[in-house]
């Protein structure tokens, strides 16, 4: 196995990790809707490097699927955030 | 012209393009994650992850791309690829904007750190808007 394929599934790893620290540690709930977006994206890098490095395009359709609904997550968790900014109308 | 469409790169040329290039995708993906980990509040948060993790979708879409070696493969991997290069466009902006708006009307975001606030001056939010 190449040095390279190792460092990239490495840093992938290390990418992952930090992204459920995020999760787990985020004060608020926007902090963690913004860090699972970001592992949702990584996922889609994941599997674009996989249909790269073994030479086939299987993963096409689940990479579009997650690109196009991943933002539905995202804007349901902001619309439905409890709203503390207007306490005197 | 299929003759044309049949040149290749040699495989390990092809191989070592590709590799660079998810090489530097991953990068991306692990600069946008120390990012999240580092900054303090959630608009600077979202800075960090939105930017460099759509630079990284692209950069392994082409190499998607430039891993099936003939031309013509190539021109068809970009074919394939474009679509999910431009829903990534389309969408990451928008829950960006949505998640942003959200913390600057939950307080979740620090005051001093604003240069200018045109925010403020509408106190009411409309009935309808996020």
């Amino acid at each position: 196995m190449n040095v390279l394929v190792i460092a990239i599934m490495v840093i992938f790893g290390i990418a992952a990790l930090l992204c459920v620290v995020r999760i787990i540690r985020g004060p608020s709930i926007l902090d963690r809707t913004v860090a699972s977006d970001v592992l949702l994206t990584e996922v889609m890098c994941v599997l674009g490097a996989d249909m790269a490095l073994n030479g086939h395009t299987r993963n096409i359709p689940v990479m579009l699927i997650i690109a196009a609904v991943s933002v539905f997550g995202s804007i349901a968790v902001a619309r439905y955030v409890a709203r503390r900014d207007n306490p005197t109308p | 012209m299929t003759a044309f469409f049949d040149l290749a790169l040699p495989a390990p040329v092809a191989e070592t393009i590709a590799l660079v290039l998810i090489l530097l995708g991953a990068i991306l993906c692990l600069s946008a994650a120390v990012g999240l980990l580092h900054f303090r509040d959630v608009p600077s948060r979202l800075h960090a992850a939105t930017k460099p993790q759509v630079l990284g979708v692209v950069l392994i879409c082409l190499a998607i791309a430039v891993s099936q070696r003939t031309i013509g493969g190539m021109l068809m991997g970009l074919l394939i690829v474009v679509p999910v290069i431009l829903l990534q466009f389309a969408t990451a902006p928008l829950s960006a904007h949505m998640v942003g708006r959200q913390a600057y009307r939950n307080g979740t975001i620090n005051q001093r750190s604003l240069v200018v606030d045109e925010y403020a001056e509408s106190k009411r939010t409309p009935p309808a808007a996020g």
